[in-house]
């Protein structure tokens, strides 16, 4: 708890920041904009404008700063501004609408949900099967940890498209990516917490005369915990980024990707930017939702939640 | 149909042959440990071969091993321009700004306590964030040339480096921070022969999650707007055009590239962090 005023002062000297950045990063349009309405702006042409930078235009023209916090299509909205957006689009339109942030949410979050349980499922079962035979182990581990530092990411957007003329629309395509990007962290975790039970651990069951199985759910069932909630964690949030990005460029219809784009093409700085605080936001509720499930289970399993 | 048995005869065959050099005498053999992979990858590839063909699957949906092979043969001009633009131009430019940014920032806010309690909590939860998706908004500042990828890349890379260095500079025990004091070395001699040295094994963790992220955050970025040259300005028009075997040839090299980038920093790791427990 006594890390919670540092945490708000860093957070205040982003948004202060942030506040600053607005003035200049706008500066150009605000000022072509005051010209075509009549106001008096220092150098009078656009083009003699360009010569200078944001913050020189600021300092001749302080009367046209107030004007970039209220831009209608900024480079850089300001923070009140999207804040306003995310409102609107999240409370005061019916969940049911086209422009609602809530209803572009289940339409990211529910292949991502889908994906992750999947991903995990089959994770949690390849690394026990990893665990208990060497040549999987031997043949598939060094696969799996090379998969990782892969890019894959860069291509869920072909996926979608591959899978789509094949047929398979709607959650599943999506899913598969967020599938694919929980899977390998799952694996890597999982396998690393069955193999954490130590040699003292494992005689003493050896001498209790326990079986395979009895070894696997009373002791590295349960010593593998600390490290699935890890992988988890981390798995989460990238089944997220993954379905995200594979909205971006397939010309989706609903989801935070396809707001953020459309957002993009369309001229409207805001709806993109209320998108992207909404998928964060989204990524740190889910992040937030395992680290309370970890502490609670660690808890109850008289483990200490680190 | 014959090719299909084939292809499951293959598969029996690796598995068997892998069984056999698991289980047997010479398993813990270095030469060992490498060929099984290697074994079992070579049986992937020949069987997804075998089954393309024997199947007569479209190579609009999946192209066979050996159509890719001749792309990356063929187009060799093509792909070697690409990958200039995307992984030494947009990939490394970025990784390396945003590395020495996190590594700056790590060292001013170690100096205050106050600072540290409150950017590691943040920047945690900013390395959780889709901030791939601040891809379209960084082509639209900085064009479409090579310096958003690298705007987009530091940003990515920043914050889980900044994490885990910041972590890295707290891992001193009180014991060593004595011995130095009793040496007379103030806070710049502290930092150079204990502290940072101190910290590599947690900075090489953020920079190895970081080059990952540098390949996937250049590639990304081009979907939005790139010159005519680069892995993801190839990887959308080769698709556009059902060109998928130059799309994989793109991703055998993004792949590539990503190992290297990761076993180089692995390599420099261990020449660095000799003396910690997990390399000896």
């Amino acid at each position: 708890m006594k890390s919670v005023v540092p945490v708000l002062t860093v957070i205040a000297a982003i948004i202060g920041f942030w506040l600053l950045a607005v003035i200049p990063m706008n500066m150009h349009l605000v000022a072509d904009q005051a010209q075509r309405d009549g106001a008096v702006v220092m150098p009078d042409t656009p083009i003699a404008r360009q010569n200078f930078g944001g913050v020189t235009l600021a300092l001749k023209n302080p009367h046209l700063i107030p004007l970039t916090y209220n831009f209608k299509r900024p480079r850089l909205p300001a923070p009140q501004q999207v804040a306003v957006e995310m409102y609107d689009t999240i409370f005061d339109k019916k969940i049911t609408s086209k422009r609602s942030l809530v209803y572009h949410g289940w339409v990211t979050l529910a292949p991502t949900l889908l994906g992750f349980a999947i991903g995990t499922g089959l994770g949690i079962l390849l690394a026990v099967g990893i665990v208990y035979s060497r040549v999987m182990d031997r043949s598939v581990m060094p696969w799996a940890i090379v998969s990782q530092t892969i890019p894959i990411l860069a291509l869920a957007p072909m996926v979608i498209v591959v899978l789509g003329s094949m047929g398979v629309q709607g959650l599943f395509p999506k899913s598969i990516i967020a599938a694919y990007l929980s899977f390998f962290p799952v694996v890597v975790g999982m396998v690393k917490g069955l193999r954490s039970p130590d040699a003292m651990q494992l005689d003493l069951l050896r001498t209790y005369n326990a079986s395979k199985s009895q070894g696997f759910w009373s002791l590295r069932l349960p010593a593998s915990t600390p490290y699935l909630f890890a992988s988890l964690k981390i798995g989460i949030s990238a089944s997220l980024v993954g379905t995200i990005v594979a909205e971006l460029p397939t010309g989706a219809r609903a989801g935070f990707g396809a707001r953020m784009l459309v957002g993009d093409q369309y001229g409207q700085p805001l709806v993109s930017w209320a998108a992207l605080f909404a998928a964060a936001l989204t990524a740190a509720a889910l992040v937030g939702l395992f680290g309370v499930i970890e502490r609670i289970t660690l808890r109850r399993m008289g483990m200490q939640a680190t | 149909m014959i090719l299909v048995a084939i292809a499951c005869v293959v598969w029996a065959l690796g598995w068997w042959i892998n069984v056999r050099l698991a289980n047997g005498a010479m398993s813990d053999r270095m030469l060992v440990k490498v060929l099984i992979p290697l074994i079992f990858g070579a049986t992937i590839l020949v069987v997804w071969e075998l089954m393309v063909r024997g199947f007569e699957v479209n190579p609009v949906i999946l192209p066979a091993p050996s159509s890719v092979m001749s792309r990356l043969s063929g187009e060799g001009a093509i792909l070697w321009a690409d990958f200039r633009q995307t992984i030494l131009k947009g990939a490394l430019s970025g990784y390396l700004i945003g590395a020495a940014a996190a590594l700056v920032v790590a060292v001013i806010a170690d100096r205050s306590d106050f600072l540290t309690r409150g950017i590691l909590p943040v920047g945690s939860f900013m390395a959780a964030l889709p901030i791939v998706g601040t891809a379209p908004i960084f082509v639209k500042w900085l064009g479409s040339d090579w310096e958003s990828k690298a705007a987009v890349v530091a940003v990515m890379v920043f914050f889980p480096i900044l994490v885990n260095t910041v972590a890295g500079l707290k891992d001193t025990t009180g014991m060593q921070r004595d011995l130095m004091r009793t040496y007379g070395a103030g806070y710049w001699p502290t930092l150079f022969k204990l502290r940072l040295p101190a910290a590599m094994p947690f900075m090489f963790n953020g920079l190895k999650i970081g080059t990952t992220l540098a390949l996937i955050g250049a590639i990304v970025a081009e979907f939005f707007g790139s010159p005519t040259v680069g892995m993801g300005f190839r990887i959308s028009t080769s698709f556009g055009q059902l060109a998928l075997d130059m799309v994989w040839a793109e991703i055998v090299i993004a792949a590539v590239a990503g190992s290297a980038l990761y076993g180089l920093m692995t390599l420099t790791e261990k020449r660095v962090t000799f003396w910690h427990p997990s390399q000896r």
